[in-house]
Order: structure tokens, then sequence, then C-alpha cells
């Protein structure tokens, strides 16, 4: 059985979305000329920032591209569904944001995304651009906390590109944006839940089953399976089942301050969010660890995926001002 | 036999396409089970590419330009893993060819060779640890000692694909531990490397086209 979605060729969904993108949202997003999988700030690249470029497979919608805006990420490079971009276009958005002071390439953790950037990297390197690359490896249940290298980077890309764009646009040196950077990913933790599947556009088939009555704990953004599947429960169970995971790395102490991003896959509603957020606040009031600020929402999704992810971002005060200082995106604003 | 011109090389990535095309979603299947289901999806796309660049060059043009213009269609096309993976295959492939203009059973096996080293180069991928190298480096080695024993480009393919084929079954035990399965540690096991199966799919199509 196919499933159901409102596409005109799945082959062409990818740039058909582009030329939506770029029509609602001009006063923020243009692309290369030459290069249409090369998506750039209107305002933002200047000369002296080092550049902030992001980027990986689509369908995770607002990532990457919603996050490119002044203060934030200064060009995404697109590849098709759950893809890699392949090098040339990373290559055209590092062109594009280079200002002199280096480029930082940002992404998450996955071996496609590895390679295209690396190459990416040395094709920059022979047009005289410094590229310095910072993976993001937040979700905590893709492999143990001894190998956090290991990890793929899912929702919490969210608060690591917003505190590396910041601090990219507030002229730090390209050392400090870096170490802002890496700092950033090792403060997020992610712990994602998959409830159903999602079809990609040229399948249009289910990427994998699960049970009516079941639950995929640890599921990766692509739908790759997580680390153990069982019966569905209920949110505060789910939410808990998170909530100790990622407290138990973070290890936060009383009086300290998180950022919480409750983001849906794709399906799952808003009203489910909040109930889990509800849990989360519970949860950290119980051992007294303040909100500074919350987002509700999909800011990382997996095309229509049902589940959720709840992603923890453990605060001092230089993480602070970058997520509080202002950014202009086209699906995304703050300050 | 008649030595391999840019021609039959042409030849070559059309039957690959068609290949991977009749199988794409059984592919995406595979890739369902442990990873994220587009792997004959990116396949499909970047051996397309591949052969329609190809078709359109001059047929003057000597093998090295021919595959170094499939490897940047390939690679342009899918990105993904798959896309390098190829990518530097073919380069690779035009590397160890370069200057000949046909090219005869050893040239053949040179670059097949030359193909599976790049391939485990990129992905700094060995034996064992799930990925189509389990299944290109069994089919070089293969390919290359059938050459060393005499045999004609046909006993040479030949013993590729069957050394494929076997590298793609002893997947199916292997714990995944590179690439996107490696997430997956022993619930990985039981199920067969999709990229491992499409580079037996690939080999089989090498062998047909050029035999």
């Amino acid at each position: 059985m196919q499933t159901k979605k409102i596409i005109n060729d799945g082959n062409k969904a990818v740039d058909e979305m582009l030329e939506g993108v770029l029509a609602a949202h001009p006063r923020h997003l243009h692309s290369v000329p030459g290069s249409p999988r090369s998506i750039v700030a209107v305002d933002g690249p200047r000369p002296g920032k080092v550049g902030l470029v992001i980027g990986g497979g689509s369908g995770h919608e607002p990532t990457f591209l919603g996050y490119v805006g002044k203060g934030l990420a200064d060009a995404a490079a697109i590849g098709n569904v759950f893809a890699s971009p392949p090098p040339d276009p990373i290559l055209e958005c590092a062109k594009a944001v280079s200002g002199g002071a280096g480029v930082l390439f940002m992404y998450g953790n996955y071996a496609g995304d590895v390679m295209n950037f690396d190459m990416a990297a040395e094709m920059a390197a022979m047009e005289d651009i410094e590229v310095r690359t910072v993976l993001t490896t937040d979700d905590v249940a893709s492999a143990p906390r001894a190998e956090r290298e290991k990890r793929r980077g899912v929702a919490g890309n969210f608060f690591i590109f917003k505190a590396a764009g910041a601090a990219c646009d507030r002229m730090l040196p390209f050392d400090e944006c870096e170490r802002i950077a890496r700092k950033a990913n090792d403060h997020t933790f992610t712990m994602g839940v998959a409830l159903g599947p999602c079809s990609l556009p040229q399948t249009r088939r289910p990427n994998f089953e699960i049970g009516e009555d079941e639950m995929e704990i640890g599921m990766g953004i692509h739908g790759e399976p997580g680390v153990a599947r069982g019966k569905l429960r209920s949110a505060d169970e789910i939410t808990d089942e998170m909530m100790d995971r990622i407290l138990d790395e973070m290890a936060p102490s009383r009086g300290d301050r998180v950022a919480v991003l409750v983001n849906s896959l794709g399906s799952t509603p808003l009203m489910e969010l909040y109930i889990m957020n509800r849990r989360v606040k519970r949860r950290l009031d119980d051992i007294g660890v303040e909100i500074h600020a919350s987002w509700v929402g999909n800011y990382c999704t997996s095309l229509e995926m049902a589940g959720a992810s709840v992603t923890l971002m453990h605060l001092d005060g230089e993480l602070t001002t970058m997520l509080d200082h202002p950014c202009d995106c086209a699906m995304f604003r703050a300050g | 036999m008649a030595a391999i011109d840019t021609a039959r090389l042409k030849d070559m990535f059309g039957a690959i396409a068609a290949a991977i095309e009749t199988e794409r979603d059984r592919l995406c299947a595979l890739d369902g089970v442990i990873g994220d289901a587009d792997h004959g999806i990116a396949m499909a796309l970047g051996f397309n590419a591949a052969r329609d660049a190809v078709a359109a060059l001059d047929s003057s043009i000597d093998p090295t330009a021919l595959l170094n213009t499939a490897a940047k269609a390939f690679l342009n096309a899918v990105g993904a893993s798959s896309g390098p993976l190829y990518a530097t295959a073919f380069m690779r492939a035009a590397a160890s060819v370069k200057g000949k203009q046909s090219l005869d059973d050893a040239d053949v096996v040179t670059m097949f060779q030359a193909m599976a080293k790049g391939i485990a180069d990129r992905g700094k991928a060995t034996i064992g640890e799930k990925t189509m190298i389990d299944a290109w480096l069994p089919a070089a080695d293969a390919a290359v000692a059938a050459h060393h024993n005499g045999g004609g480009l046909p006993q040479s393919l030949s013993a590729a694909v069957e050394a494929a084929r076997a590298g793609m079954e002893a997947t199916k035990s292997m714990i995944a531990t590179k690439g996107r399965s490696a997430r997956l540690g022993e619930r990985s096991v039981g199920h067969v490397d999709p990229g491992a199966a499409s580079a037996l799919i690939v080999i089989e199509a090498v062998r047909k086209a050029l035999c």
C-alpha cells in the first residue's frame, strides 16, 4: 500500500519545495546562482565574520534551511530526502558565506554527511577558505556515553546551531566560535520516541513496521531503529524514560538552568507535545532545575513520522547569552 | 575476445542502471530494516545520472575521462554515503587505466581492484563491518586470483560475482560497526547489508555487460 502525499513527482519533491521556500521567504533566503541546493541568508554573511554553513538531507524541515538567517546560520546545503548533499553545493555555500575569517561546517554525525562535507572542506581549502567542522552528537540513545563521538545529531541541532550562530554573529574569532559550538554540543542531550513510520516521496512506502500498540525508544530521525521496542505507554511514562536518560547524563545540580525543546517528529500534534512538556517541567521542578526557555513544536522532523523528542541544553552564562542572542530566520525568530 | 572500448563502458553503465532500477524497491526495503530506507533511491539516482552523463560523451573520449565523468555525475546526483563511495570507486578506476584507449582483460581486473580499494579507502571500512566492502573486497580478490590463474575475463568476473554473493550473505550474521546501522548494534544481526546487496547487483551487471 502506498502512502498519501501532496506531491507532483517524488523525484522533484526537494527542488519544488525549495522553489516554494524561496517564494515564501524572499527577505530571508536566496540560492546561489547556478547552485539551487545552496540556500544563503540574504542578511548575515559579512566581511570579518566567521561563516556558518549547516546542512544535511531534506525531510527534517524546518531543519536545516529554516535556521538560515541573520544571527544563526549563514547558509544551508540541501540534500535529497534523508541523504547528505554532495560536495558541490556545500562548497558553494562556503564560498558564498566566507568573510575571510574562516567557515564553520556544522551538521549531524552521519557517515554520508561526514564524507561529503569533508570532500567539500578539502575543495574549499584549495580556494583558500579555511574550514573547521563541528559535528552534532546529541542523541543519547545512539551510542554509549563513553562513545559520545559516535552518536547521531538530532533535534538538539536547534540549540547547537543557535549557540554557534550567535557566536559567529557577535563577530567572535574563529577559535572562539568553534569552542562555543563544541561546548554547545557537549551540553545538549536528546532522546526520541517513534510511534509510527514515515515514507519517502520516491517510494511512498512506510520506512519501518511497528505494531499498533508499540513504540520505539531512541529511534533516529531517519527512521533508523532505536535501542528498544516496547508497548506504547502513557505520556508521563514515556517522558520519564526520556528524562531519566537525559538527566542521568547531564547530571544537573539544584539551581542549574536548562533550555527545553519538545519536538514533534512530524505528525505528532502540539497537544501531545504540551502534555509531554508538562511532565518535563514537573521533573525539572522536582530536582530544582530552572527552565530558562522552552520551545515546543516542529523543529526537527522526519517527514510525517509520528513521535517526539525531548532535548535539554545545560546552560551556563555563556550559552545563555548565545541562546538569547537575536536571530531572524525564515522559520525561526528570537530576541 | 575484443578489448573493452568506451562504447562498451557506456553499455556497462546502462546495464548497471537498469539492474539497480529493477531492484530499487527491494534495496529500499532491505535498508528500511536496518537503516533509513533510501539506499535503492540513492543508487538508482546515481547510476541513472552516470549512465546519462557518459551516454552524452563523444565516442572519441578515453576510458579515463569517461569514468571521471561517471564519478562526478554520480556524486552530484546523490550525495549520501553511496555518492562519495561510488564516485571514489570510479575516480580510482579512471586513474588505474590512464592513457589507455581500450581495456584488455588485465586492465579490467586492475580497474575492478581499484574500485574496491577506492570504496574501502573513502569509507575507512574493512572486512567484517557489515558494509558494501564485505562484497567488494572479496570480489576484487577473487577476480585478481582468477586472472593470475590464467582465466579470461569471464572467469575473473564470474569469480567476482560469486565472491560478492558469498560476502553479501556473510553480512547477515555480522554486527554492524560502520554506517548508519552501526547504532543498531546486535539488532542488525540477521539482516543482509543493503550496500553489500547493491554491490552484488552492480558487479553482476558489470560481468554481464563486459563478458
